[in-house]
């Protein structure tokens, strides 16, 4: 595996597998935060995994730099793509257009084809989640048809309720929480991706996918009503990679 | 019984050593932003490492006391004073039910820290009583503290063993120069020789752009390669970032997990603190060092907490002549016999 150690300041390293955005590349740092955390290395405090690299926090009196870095390079040389993994796909129920998607006829304008088209390309693939950042719950996917890749609007909106579902440039991705933000909306999930009260507040993680399910507004109203109560278990499947 | 707030000064926060384990799902780390006069506050009060105190930012606040506790104040001088008279800082004060403790502003240093005995009542939420602002998560209700709020106190704790002794020298905050020392990388590569060079060179002034989540500096020109915006990646506390328009950015207590602009190096760990003490228009210099340096640096600080430590536990001088004079005494009623 092709990877290079580099110096973060006194606690922390960044591991980097490559310059490229591509799912193997994704899939190699997912694989290796899971064989990092299953070592216990004592003295790792955090890890941040992104599109191409591995950001470890560690508290150099308990692991010294030369000393964490020696255990890495052991554990980076485990092949780790060897075992064929289940992806785990998260299905997001989604109401397409309306009050919830107030951009979608923009989408569509914008591709040259129907809201209807929009929605199937849409919530047709499973998207990879590479990383996780901005907002608790941000999820940056991966594989957004290119028919519907569209600019952002040209006035980014003061608040996004969470939830919302959008388009920006090439990606898409659900707003975990009122945000700001200049995505072109096209939906709305009564799913929380990001419940504070819940335990683990954020649902999915870095590695994970995510299929969009489009629904109606009577079964959003029927999934709010549950997702209040606490009820409602977000339907995960297994595929393969 | 615990304390009540009359006033909130600027930004005043339930504070600890932050939020650490999920960063991987997106959420800052916050926390203490002077990881060392954090530390000695509690270290003052025997608390564990890691005890929730309040930091205040540039103008401090007004606390009533609602019962008996003891309190350590520490960071910049921001003139405390209790029930309008001066108050020591870097020592461990009794305070008594009914006290007023007013912080004011910041004369030097521009962050505070007071520790309780008492320990803040605060939830914890994801294994830290922090305060994260941005979503309003963990520490006093997610926000800063406002007048009218009420915190109480988790246990009684109003005795301490050598109390006379819990007292230790101030840190200095009155420089308007300081170095700090950073670690190069992890993206050094990105920029010129000659960027580098002006980045080491270079005197940078601290811009009134000086939050929780990151200081924006101004000053030479740090020239890239081709650009500085690189695919997102991790963020450390103290990463200095440089985007296109070549002034750095170093990124703090409050930092997004994850960024897309080139880090040129990060600050030590134990240059941390004399970093979030500036004011705006200090002057910041850089000085390379290699990772084994700055380890050095963070163990011998620690090694000088230790020390501290040892000190604030050892009989004071008064108590040591008071036994003196017990003696004397003693002997006096034995040549009486």
């Amino acid at each position: 595996m092709n990877y290079k150690i580099l110096t973060a300041g006194d606690s922390s390293v960044l591991i980097e597998f490559g310059k490229e955005i591509s799912p193997e590349i994704n899939h190699k740092i997912s694989a290796t935060v899971q064989l990092v955390r299953d070592q216990h290395i004592e003295g790792i405090l955090d890890m941040i995994p992104s599109f191409c690299a591995l950001l470890i926090n560690y508290d150099p009196r308990i692991i010294s730099y030369e000393k964490l870095c020696r255990r890495l390079e052991r554990l980076l040389k485990i092949d780790v793509t060897a075992g064929a993994r289940k992806k785990k796909i998260y299905e997001i129920p989604v109401c397409y257009g309306g009050d919830f998607g107030p951009d979608i006829q923009n989408i569509a304008d914008h591709a040259g084809i129907s809201v209807e088209e929009v929605i199937a390309r849409h919530s047709s693939r499973d998207y990879l989640i590479y990383m996780l950042g901005f907002l608790p719950g941000f999820c940056y996917l991966g594989g957004l048809d290119e028919k519907i890749h569209t600019p952002r609007l040209s006035n980014p909106r003061i608040r996004i309720p969470a939830g919302s579902v959008g388009i920006g440039g090439s990606q898409t991705g659900i707003y975990p929480l009122d945000s700001p933000g200049g995505w072109q909306l096209m939906g709305m999930t009564p799913v929380k991706t990001y419940d504070p009260n819940r335990d683990p507040a954020i649902l999915v993680e870095a590695g994970d996918y995510i299929r969009f399910n489009p629904i109606d507004e009577a079964e959003f109203r029927r999934i709010k009503e549950l997702v209040d109560k606490d009820e409602y278990q977000v339907v995960i499947r297994e595929g393969d990679d | 019984m615990g304390i009540r707030v009359l006033k909130g000064g600027l930004l005043t926060t339930v504070q600890d050593l932050g939020r650490n384990g999920y960063q991987s799902q997106g959420f800052s780390v916050s926390g203490v932003m002077d990881v060392r006069s954090f530390k000695i506050a509690n270290l003052l009060l025997d608390n564990p490492e890691n005890e929730a105190v309040l930091e205040f930012t540039l103008i401090g606040p007004t606390l009533e006391f609602t019962s008996e506790t003891i309190i350590a104040i520490t960071g910049g001088d921001f003139q405390p004073t209790i029930n309008g008279e001066p108050a020591p800082m870097y020592q461990a004060i009794l305070m008594k039910k009914g006290d007023i403790l007013k912080l004011g502003s910041a004369r030097t240093g521009s962050r505070g820290y007071i520790a309780f005995s008492s320990y803040l009542k605060i939830p914890t939420v994801m294994g830290s009583r922090c305060t994260n602002l941005k979503i309003g998560l963990g520490g006093f209700k997610g926000r800063k503290l406002e007048a009218g709020d009420y915190i109480y106190f988790r246990i009684k704790r109003r005795y301490l063993p050598y109390f006379l002794s819990r007292h230790l020298d101030l840190d200095e905050f009155d420089q308007e120069k300081v170095t700090l020392r950073v670690v190069m990388g992890p993206q050094e590569d990105r920029f010129t020789a000659q960027g580098i060079e002006t980045f080491l060179g270079s005197e940078y002034t601290v811009t009134s752009d000086f939050d929780r989540m990151g200081c924006r500096l101004d000053g030479p020109f740090i020239s890239s390669k081709s650009t500085s915006d690189i695919i997102s990646d991790g963020i450390a506390f103290g990463s200095i970032q440089v985007p296109s328009h070549g002034k750095p950015i170093i990124l703090l207590a409050d930092r997004q997990t994850t960024g897309g602009y080139a880090k040129i190096a990060t600050v030590a760990s134990v240059d941390i603190p004399k970093l979030v003490q500036r004011k705006t228009d200090d002057k910041i210099r850089f000085k390379a060092i290699s990772v084994e340096e700055a380890q050095a640096l963070y163990m011998q600080e620690l090694q000088e907490m230790d020390e501290m430590r040892r000190t604030i536990h050892k009989p004071c001088q008064e108590v040591l002549q008071c036994r003196m004079v017990a003696r004397r005494v003693s002997k006096l009623f034995a040549n009486q016999k």
